[in-house]
């Protein structure tokens, strides 16, 4: 906690605040725009605001002073924060649909620049599913098994855009495996999707092991005891966060009716992965 | 439905699905009595090879993603009414022994990620686990015999 005990003015106090007046904001833009859709013939489920507002209840008990204070000095305390900011409440901002209530709320020209930009180059490169996991778990390679880690602890603004990055990054992964409720610019099948996730629980518990076994992040004043304690969290959080994705994305597979659904392996049901290419 | 409607591939997804379940169960209970409750195994094993360490992560993915991709492939067959229980049976226990002998030979012995039991000479250890692996498979393989008996394929 090095930041804070030397520089703690009420100005600082006053930023402290302002990631969650920032999420009130968002999330009151939300609740307001699916209102006004509830009133007309499409309609907004109510389950989509409801996974709104849980994401956003869970990324303002991570953000809370309190506990960024916490997480600043130990890093079981980081581990927990990631957690919630990286995947557990990016997870239910997407099955929140929130592009999908952006498209339906703008005005016409508006909505279109959005969907032009859905279509960019820039936003496709980034959704597709690879380059998520590797903004996700290679951010994560970066930032405990090099000096960041100890440098975002002295950097205020390193420290927020590190957790922004993980709110993006996290939400950029689960949409890109989940491929809906919001339309994915990707039609990639369900098995390279369960495939990546693969990809992502190796090499997430490879990190938790590497950082348990050799002491990672190095350069700070973490005891080894504590480094262990945060390792295992990573493993056994991220294993949770990571299965939880995987269950919703064989939930959706399975509300789809039996004929729109596609096979989950290559030989099994290949007229009617074709089909549902073709709806 | 009717048994005799059942189709060959009907039999080797269910046989599948449930080897899929059995393999992600026999890790959840390997996990959750061995690590956690009486914390014989260790999270990590300094004697580990870097080999073994990698290959781990590889594993534990697998097994995770088992036992959900299993779970939903088995509900997946019987909304279709697909599921052949018999060869489910055959698969769920051959899933779960070929699993206890693959973590008791390739994973304690080959990879060395770690040891039944710290402390204490692991021989003993080692035979009763393998033993109870190779118990889970002939129970295994008399279900697939008596799958194949009656005739689903």
């Amino acid at each position: 906690m090095r930041v804070h005990d030397h520089t703690h003015a009420a100005q600082g106090a006053l930023l402290d605040w302002l990631p969650l007046a920032l999420i009130v904001l968002i999330t009151f833009t939300y609740l307001t725009a699916a209102y006004t859709q509830r009133h007309k013939a499409t309609g907004w489920s109510g389950w989509r605001s409801s996974f709104f507002t849980l994401g956003s209840l869970l990324l303002a008990l991570a953000v809370a002073p309190p506990l960024m204070a916490w997480a600043h000095h130990d890093l079981v305390g980081h581990m927990a924060l990631h957690l919630l900011i990286g995947m557990l409440a990016p997870l239910a901002w997407v099955l929140a649909a929130p592009i999908t209530l952006l498209l339906r709320t703008l005005p016409q020209a508006g909505g279109r620049r959005v969907a032009a930009l859905l279509q960019s180059r820039f936003v496709r490169f980034v959704s597709h599913p690879v380059s998520a996991l590797i903004l996700n778990i290679g951010g994560m390679y970066v930032l405990y098994l090099t000096p960041l880690y100890s440098a975002s602890l002295d950097n205020q603004a390193l420290h927020y855009w590190i957790h922004v990055h993980f709110l993006v990054a996290g939400y950029l992964f689960c949409w890109a495996i989940l491929a809906e409720p919001d339309v994915s610019p990707h039609r990639l099948s369900l098995r390279f999707r369960l495939g990546v996730l693969f990809a992502s629980i190796a090499t997430h518990s490879l990190l938790g092991k590497l950082m348990y076994g050799y002491a990672w992040p190095r350069g700070t004043d973490h005891s080894l005891e504590e480094i262990q304690a945060a390792a295992q969290l990573m493993y056994y959080g991220g294993d949770f966060a990571e299965v939880l994705l995987a269950v919703v994305l064989l939930t959706l597979w399975l509300r789809k009716p039996v004929e729109r659904r596609e096979g989950l392996f290559k030989n099994a049901e290949r007229g009617i992965s074709r089909v549902r290419i073709n709806t | 439905m009717d048994n005799s409607t059942f189709t060959q591939a009907d039999s080797k997804r269910s046989l599948w699905a449930a080897v899929l379940l059995g393999i992600g169960v026999m890790a959840a209970v390997d996990e959750i009595v061995f690590h956690q409750l009486l914390q014989w195994h260790h999270f990590f094993d300094f004697g580990t090879p870097t080999f073994g360490i990698i290959s781990d992560g590889l594993l534990h993915a697998f097994e995770l993603l088992a036992i959900v991709i299993g779970v939903f492939m088995l509900l997946d067959l019987s909304q279709r009414k697909r599921l052949t229980i018999p060869w489910a049976k055959a698969g769920f226990f051959l899933g779960m022994g070929g699993f206890q002998l693959f973590d008791g030979l390739i994973n304690h012995k080959i990879l060395r990620l770690h040891q039944i039991r710290y402390g204490v000479d692991p021989l003993l250890y080692d035979v009763v686990w393998n033993g109870a692996a190779i118990v889970l498979l002939l129970v295994g393989i008399w279900f697939y015999r008596h799958a194949k008996r009656l005739g689903h394929r």
